[in-house]
């Protein structure tokens, strides 16, 4: 059996989320395609191909497909699914967007986020916002599915897949794509960082939380968090926030600065590496995952932080 | 024009789910039930479109036990028209959720089905994006603002990195992102009104959908416990320690 991967990519470059998904993919087949789908994705497509293990390139490319629009998504995939026993994409927004879009059509359950492979029809799955991992198997014979990358490895390079281009697919007549703003980040993506500085409520305002988790962040290398909590109270743009209703992340090292360690936000950090807390209040459910935690005031621990960090050659 | 809102009841978003001790499943027996976080959002935000004038009739409609009907109740409190409740004690998997709400849209015909992006309890966010495929209809996920000019609806949507905007051709589904509004509490009139007002009940049966389910369920299980580390005294603790002993400095 085939599988197809729908690479996550901006074009120029193929993100790391794709080497996860692949990896995954691996798992179910050792035929795995991918599937590039944009436009002037010519260069993402390269990159796809040096993936090792990939064994195709199908590069796809128009303006509906460009803009990430779902029904174009539909219209491209859904027909390619004649060669292929399962589609993966990694559970980014925009996989989260077109994967059920796409089961739909082909009369499949979607399964949904999954965290590990079984075996060719058995998936393991959180629920309840990771309060519980639930082991799905599959009757479907086509299977469409999306990964949490961050419980994958990344597939290594090293590979030399050719590059099939691929008709897409006629533009979507009831949807029109009318702008798009992109943050534009000078520090590692929240999804993709092996450094996490996150922010709460503690930091009292939008002010503050710059002038504490910034410095740090940058002097660490780092991408930014930040609770719901701290997003909601306006401290945080919301692509910040790390947590069930937000992104779920699991770098290498993970500091939560004025935190308290709600359900929901551990439900988004609580698979990172290593966890350091620093908090006040000794007492703060962070504490109970946090691999080294410090109890202190923040306003006093950060500026301590950074000075020993410059000490050690950070 | 007519807005069509699909409400589920989950367990309250402040409770944490435990794993029941034979691991078939999460323990729901007297655990507090609520209307699901984002079913909540795209309530409110139809019921400010009818008070803006914009929709004439909001229904709630959901699928799950007679329990459920509490659930409606609370959508008519914030200022929803009427229900519709399609009994069963079953749990239908997202696909049958979105063949039967296309059952429902064709009843009920409504411009605009407005629901959440998904349910905190098996977190699938996939019934919007499946109804919409089903229905041929356009969509819009994780709305963070919607606005309806005569037939289109202009959605801004959170995307992997910032926002995009989308213009859709109405009849179309649109999934709620928690931006998308702050719900009110219902006020103790309008819950005494939301007693009222109508709520149909069906059975499950009187639909042709097809509801058999595609997955099973062979375990759920507890995620493994996280231990709880060491509390250190200083910063420059902290730091020699994550740099020699976890190494990820």
């Amino acid at each position: 059996m085939a599988v197809l991967v729908i690479a996550d990519h901006d074009n120029a470059h193929v993100r790391d989320t794709t080497h996860k998904t692949i990896t995954a993919a691996l798992q179910l087949s050792p035929d795995v395609d991918v599937l590039v789908a944009g436009k002037d994705a010519g260069p993402a497509a390269a990159q796809a191909a040096k993936i090792a293990g990939v064994r195709k390139v199908l590069l796809a490319e128009s303006d509906s497909l460009g803009q990430g629009l779902a029904e174009a998504y539909e219209a491209l995939v859904v027909p390619l699914m004649g060669s292929y026993d399962a589609v993966l994409t990694p559970a980014t927004s925009q996989g989260k967007n077109i994967a059920p879009r796409i089961a739909a059509k082909l009369d499949v359950a979607q399964i949904s986020d999954i965290t590990q492979v079984v075996d060719g029809s058995t998936f393991v799955r959180p629920i309840y916002a990771g309060n519980a991992l639930e082991t799905e198997k599959s009757a479907d014979a086509k299977k469409v599915i999306t990964v949490r990358s961050s419980l994958f490895k990344a597939a290594d390079e090293g590979g030399s897949a050719s590059v099939e281009t691929i008709p897409a697919p006629a533009a979507p007549t009831k949807v029109r794509f009318v702008s798009q703003q992109l943050v534009k980040l000078d520090r590692p993506e929240l999804g993709a960082a092996k450094i996490i500085v996150s922010g709460g409520r503690a930091m009292g305002s939008a002010e503050e939380f710059q002038r504490v988790i910034d410095p740090l962040a940058d002097k660490l290398g780092a991408a930014i968090g930040a609770s719901r909590a701290a997003v909601d109270a306006g401290y945080a743009p919301n692509d910040y926030q790390v947590g069930q209703t937000g992104k779920v992340v699991a770098p290498d090292l993970y500091i939560a600065i004025g935190i308290s360690g709600a359900i929901q936000h551990l439900a988004g950090m609580k698979d990172s590496k290593v966890i350091v807390a620093i908090n006040k209040d000794a007492d703060a459910p962070i504490f109970q995952v946090a691999d080294y935690g410090l109890v202190a005031d923040y306003k006093t621990a950060v500026p301590e932080l950074m000075d020993a960090l410059t000490a050690a050659g950070k | 024009m007519k807005v069509l809102v699909p409400v589920k009841r989950v367990i309250d978003s402040n409770i944490k789910a435990r794993v029941k001790s034979d691991q078939t499943g999460v323990d729901l027996a007297n655990v507090k039930m609520s209307i699901n976080p984002f079913c909540e959002i795209a309530v409110e935000e139809a019921v400010r479109m009818k008070e803006k004038g914009i929709a004439d009739e909001v229904v709630a409609v959901s699928i799950g036990p007679v329990q459920a009907q509490e659930t409606i109740r609370t959508a008519l409190a914030m200022g929803a028209d009427r229900g519709l409740l399609i009994q069963t004690d079953a749990d239908p998997e997202p696909l049958a959720v979105a063949k039967l709400l296309k059952a429902v849209v064709e009843e009920e015909k409504p411009d605009l089905v407005l629901m959440g992006k998904q349910s905190i309890d098996g977190d699938n966010g996939a019934v919007g994006q499946m109804l919409a495929a089903l229905l041929d209809w356009p969509q819009a996920t994780f709305a963070s603002k919607i606005e309806i000019a005569g037939a289109k609806a202009t959605v801004t949507r959170e995307v992997d990195g910032g926002l995009q905007v989308l213009e859709l051709d109405l009849p179309a589904v649109i999934t709620a992102d928690l931006r998308l509004n702050e719900p009110r509490y219902a006020s103790l009139p309008n819950i005494m009104k939301a007693k009222k007002k109508p709520i149909d009940v069906k059975e499950l049966s009187a639909y042709s959908a097809d509801v058999a389910p595609h997955l099973t369920v062979e375990k759920v299980a507890e995620p493994a416990k996280r231990q709880a580390g060491v509390k250190l005294e200083t910063a420059a603790e902290l730091v020699s320690k994550l740099k020699n002993e976890a190494g990820v400095l």
